[in-house]
């Protein structure tokens, strides 16, 4: 019996190469969320009525709306305004903007969830605004915020496969174009299944192992 | 640029494809309530092999994009000669994905019923029917309402992905103006705002229940 054949091993080559371009662009959505969440999340605690407001609408819209219509909103009418980005960048960007969205919240209720005291202490202490954030507020509130940053990590690299839908040669795509060369779909899309599953999975060990080392923190 | 006479001229169609992404939703929804409250059941069963099969299910459906498995049922079934319409499908691929979330929260609503009240049920002798019925179910259910309601609306914002196995909801809809007409604006900005509002709406009763039990919830325990 063939098992290359059985296990259609020939198009893995292809798929890795989708894959490596899905790590690719995983990599670098969650570095822009990364940063973008801290700025949204602070935004929406400065005392402005105004600045609030408009980052609280920042933030509704693009959870109220779907990452897949948001992405095809900037690949197909930014264009029409003169405003054309590589795909990538498209996809980079729009799924940064999705997730900076759900990453504020995760930042907000990180640093809303440090008690009043230590506040007061560093205040006590004689420590200006910046070195009481940096010194005393962020140690504390980066770790309860790392459990929640790692579900975000497993949810963007499933969410990248939407972005196989405005062109990009990543695995979902990979996996759609080695189906219509070969035709053998049972086989390749186990091996996408296969591959995105090798990716997420390790996640949860770390979001796990992110638990219990914020759960010691305490 | 934008122009409000195409737009009122594509909103039948595209409040069909809206009729389509409700139908979607709440048949997903149906799916994943029973899924998932098999899957927490099979979690807590006595037989090893059933929890391991659950905890694989819901590690496989986590771990993997939900559009791969649309992709994976709307092209591989066929090929064993089972055919679905494409909206069958996706409601299916919706209640699987979902179901394995929602696991989660029927586990939560269980153990959150104190250990006290499972043993004053034992102690009076209720049978697990009477136990679950009378006892155990009536205290998990309301905390589970408000979380339920967020994954409700999580799944309405997931079907727009069904277009990508050619289901006409409302971003199928979109897409097929766009690409008849060659305008990408009015279709697409009128499917955001409508996908926005109805998640807003609902956003907003679900922030009512969840302060309904939340007030019900502390009431019991004072």
């Amino acid at each position: 019996m063939d098992w290359g054949h059985l296990l259609a091993l020939d198009t893995l080559p292809q798929l890795l190469k989708g894959a490596a371009v899905t790590l690719k662009i995983t990599l670098m959505t969650a570095v822009l969320a990364f940063i973008l969440s801290f700025v949204v999340g602070f935004l929406r605690l400065v005392p402005n009525r105004w600045v609030r407001r408009l980052v609280t609408a920042y933030v509704e819209i693009l959870r109220g709306t779907s990452a897949i219509v948001q992405l095809f909103y900037l690949f197909f009418i930014l264009p029409a305004f003169g405003l054309s980005l590589p795909p990538t960048a498209t996809a980079v960007i729009g799924l940064g903007l999705n997730l900076s969205a759900y990453g504020s919240e995760v930042v907000r209720a990180g640093i809303l969830a440090i008690g009043k005291g230590q506040h007061e202490g560093a205040a006590a202490l004689g420590l200006n605004r910046v070195q009481t954030y940096r010194l005393v507020i962020l140690p504390q509130a980066l770790v309860a915020m790392l459990p929640s940053f790692g579900n975000l990590l497993i949810e963007l690299v499933k969410a990248t496969s939407l972005v196989s839908l405005i062109t990009i040669t990543e695995l979902t795509f990979s996996g759609r174009q080695m189906v219509v060369t070969t035709g053998r779909s049972v086989e390749i899309w186990t091996w996408v299944m296969l591959l995105y599953f090798a990716m997420a999975y390790p996640l949860t060990w770390v979001v796990r192992g992110a638990e219990r080392y914020a759960a010691r923190y305490r | 640029m934008f122009s409000f006479e195409f737009l009122i001229r594509i909103l039948p169609d595209l409040l069909r494809g809206l009729v389509v992404t409700v139908e979607a939703t709440l048949g997903g929804f149906a799916l994943a309530l029973i899924v998932g409250l098999a899957l927490a059941l099979g979690r807590r069963s006595g037989v090893r092999a059933l929890r391991l099969f659950c905890d694989g299910y819901i590690a496989l459906m986590r771990c993997t994009p939900l559009l791969v498995q649309l992709y994976f049922v709307f092209y591989v079934l066929p090929s064993y000669g089972i055919r679905f319409p494409a909206l069958m499908t996706g409601i299916l691929c919706l209640g699987l994905h979902i179901g394995a979330y929602i696991a989660e929260v029927y586990r939560a609503g269980i153990d959150g019923v104190p250990d006290g009240q499972w043993e004053a049920a034992r102690a009076l002798g209720l049978k697990p029917y009477a136990l679950w019925t009378r006892v155990v179910l009536p205290q998990a259910l309301p905390p589970m309402i408000p979380p339920l309601g967020n994954f409700l609306i999580g799944l309405f914002k997931e079907t727009p992905l069904l277009a990508a196995i050619t289901v006409v909801d409302i971003f199928g809809a979109a897409n097929n103006v766009a690409g008849l007409t060659y305008r990408y604006n009015e279709p697409y900005t009128a499917a955001a705002v409508i996908l926005l509002a109805v998640s807003l709406i609902a956003a907003y009763f679900v922030r009512k229940l969840e302060r309904r039990f939340d007030r019900t919830a502390s009431g019991q325990s004072g």
